[in-house]
């Protein structure tokens, strides 16, 4: 940007200043991962993520047996409930752009929404690396209490487990994501998301015909092996991406078309 | 500069924007003016690549919209003031902004200063804003990233007297200065104050443009009668198409027309005069009666 000499007070002059260069994708994730943080809403869905997981480690310290009372048992429980919670993030990170209005500022500033988009998964991707990383955190807590207080205190933990958790949060962030992008309106989009794979779940359960697909659709019973260390099989992990290509993929995509097109008002 | 070509914007049969041409020069402020629902948001929304026309095209700084390639540093936007996070302070939805343009961050702090946001107003979340206060760090938002042109919906909605003689100072001030000012608003008094040119739009079509003085010296004739409905009887009798302004009915004729079919008719005028003097309401009133001001149905 140029210079001006000292131009009167209250005055707004055009300036003539280099050519701007488009925003970077690392500037827009940045951008995105701050919005995430800055209103109140925001910040307390961090904290409950983050208090929900120390709660989870505090019932184990106080009602888990003593030799039961291991790193890797602090870490794994702690995994669903901030797995449930991650995707209202990416839900609300994509859809309150629409019912807070401000699309209407970020798309001004950056008319090409398929980037806003993926800053925005970048941002809540992230975000859910930091969430395992504070599952971590707060396990390690519990087993440093717990070896103090008699409990096993055991630190081993299998890497596989740790690959697994960071699939299963990255994966659900994004499912919430998704249908954000779909939806694109917070209730809508938070009721879709918590109540539709829980009917399948029901359905698969009692309607028989239902049961086989149920297997290869339902997200909780085909992440259910990430819950472990065991190594998954090819049909485990095929269950997984079949399940992840109707419930994240598909709404991903249709989503980010729906995104593009819409008039931004 | 901002060129607006036959831009049309149809929802279903219904058209919102239809063949709207029209440009904006650096160092001209140009008032768009309509009433509810003529088009003049969907309009400026199309121009800003928020809506995509049905057909036609606009430009901005030579290029479309959607291609600029950091469009908050050649045009500033502000379409829509109550279009801010709620939860979010003054100060924080500028740094965003200012963050995503890649300005330095004493441009909020500067930007703020310049629309008479307080350093207590900045930190308050805009939730606690009023709209006058909206309406001002939309203005400084628009303003941040020092850009040539400025596309402003309505910026004096909300605006209290002084803030609206500060806003058309700013904007006179912007444009001498050689930007590019494109301003809606149905507040007919606030835009014959500021601008230089005059877009009219009614119904979706442009209804006239032009430059203020020229349009304004044809604003047609007015009159007035004790019996008002004779009055209107006669001038429809002679073909005459006429519109109720605020202090009588607004003709599109001269005054010896006016006069003769007056008379012809036997009725005493109380009153007979140029429109002109009587400013923009009455142009405005007869270049947009008979057009539909029902609110754009989308």
């Amino acid at each position: 940007m140029t210079t001006t000499t000292a131009p009167a007070a209250g005055a707004v002059a055009p300036r003539q200043h280099a050519p701007a260069h488009r925003p970077s994708l690392l500037r827009l994730t940045v951008v995105e991962l701050r919005k995430l943080v800055d209103t109140r809403a925001g910040r307390w869905l961090l904290i409950t993520i983050g208090l929900v997981a120390a709660a989870i480690v505090t019932l184990q310290l106080i009602y888990a047996k003593d030799a039961e009372q291991t790193f890797v048992n602090f870490f794994t429980p702690s995994l669903l409930p901030v797995g449930v919670l991650l995707p209202v993030l990416g839900i609300l990170s994509i859809t309150s752009e629409w019912s807070q209005r401000t699309a209407l500022t970020t798309y001004a500033l950056v008319p090409r929404r398929d980037r806003v988009v993926i800053a925005k998964l970048n941002a809540v991707m992230l975000t859910a690396l930091a969430s395992v990383l504070a599952s971590l955190v707060v396990a390690a807590a519990g087993t440093l209490v717990a070896s103090a207080t008699g409990g096993a205190g055991t630190w081993r933990i299998d890497a596989l487990l740790l690959l697994h958790a960071v699939v299963l949060q990255v994966t659900s962030v994004l499912m919430g994501a998704a249908f954000g992008l779909l939806l694109l309106n917070p209730p809508l989009a938070i009721v879709g998301y918590l109540l539709l794979p829980t009917l399948w779940g029901v359905l698969g359960e009692m309607v028989r015909p239902l049961r086989g697909p149920a297997g290869w659709l339902d997200t909780s019973r085909t992440m259910e092996p990430l819950f472990a260390s065991d190594v998954l099989t090819g049909e485990q992990w095929g269950r997984i991406a079949v399940s992840l290509l109707v419930w994240m993929v598909l709404p991903l995509a249709a989503g980010l078309i729906r995104t593009l097109r819409r008039e931004v008002s | 500069m901002i060129t607006v070509e036959n831009l049309t914007k149809r929802y279903g049969p219904h058209p919102a924007v239809d063949d709207v041409s029209f440009h904006c020069e650096p160092g001209t402020v140009t008032g768009f003016l309509g009433p509810n629902g003529a088009g003049k948001s969907t309009t400026m929304r199309m121009i800003c690549g928020l809506t995509a026309p049905t057909a036609g095209r606009a430009t901005v700084a030579g290029r479309p919209y959607r291609e600029l390639p950091n469009p908050g540093r050649e045009v500033g936007v502000l379409l829509d003031a109550s279009a801010q996070h709620a939860g979010r302070t003054g100060r924080e939805a500028l740094t965003l902004s200012a963050y995503t343009m890649g300005l330095d961050r004493r441009e909020v702090a500067a930007k703020l200063d310049l629309v008479g946001l307080n350093a207590v107003a900045a930190k308050r979340r805009v939730r606690a804003y009023s709209l006058g206060m909206r309406q001002r760090l939309g203005l400084a938002q628009a303003l941040l990233g020092d850009p040539r042109v400025l596309i402003l919906d309505e910026p004096a909605n909300g605006l209290d007297p002084e803030g609206i003689f500060w806003m058309r100072g700013l904007l006179r001030d912007f444009a001498d200065r050689g930007g590019t000012v494109l301003l809606s608003s149905h507040l007919l008094r606030e835009v014959e104050a500021v601008a230089d040119r005059l877009v009219v739009i009614g119904g979706g079509r442009i209804v006239a443009q032009g430059d203020k003085s020229e349009l304004l010296s044809g604003g047609g004739t007015l009159v007035r009668a004790r019996d008002g409905a004779a009055l209107r009887r006669a001038l429809d009798a002679a073909g005459l198409s006429a519109a109720d302004g605020s202090d009588g009915v607004v003709v599109q004729a001269d005054a010896e027309t006016v006069g003769q079919a007056a008379a012809d008719a036997g009725i005493a005028l109380t009153e007979l005069r140029p429109a002109g003097s009587g400013g923009l309401e009455q142009l405005f009133l007869t270049l947009t009666a008979g057009e539909s001001t029902k609110e754009a149905v989308r």
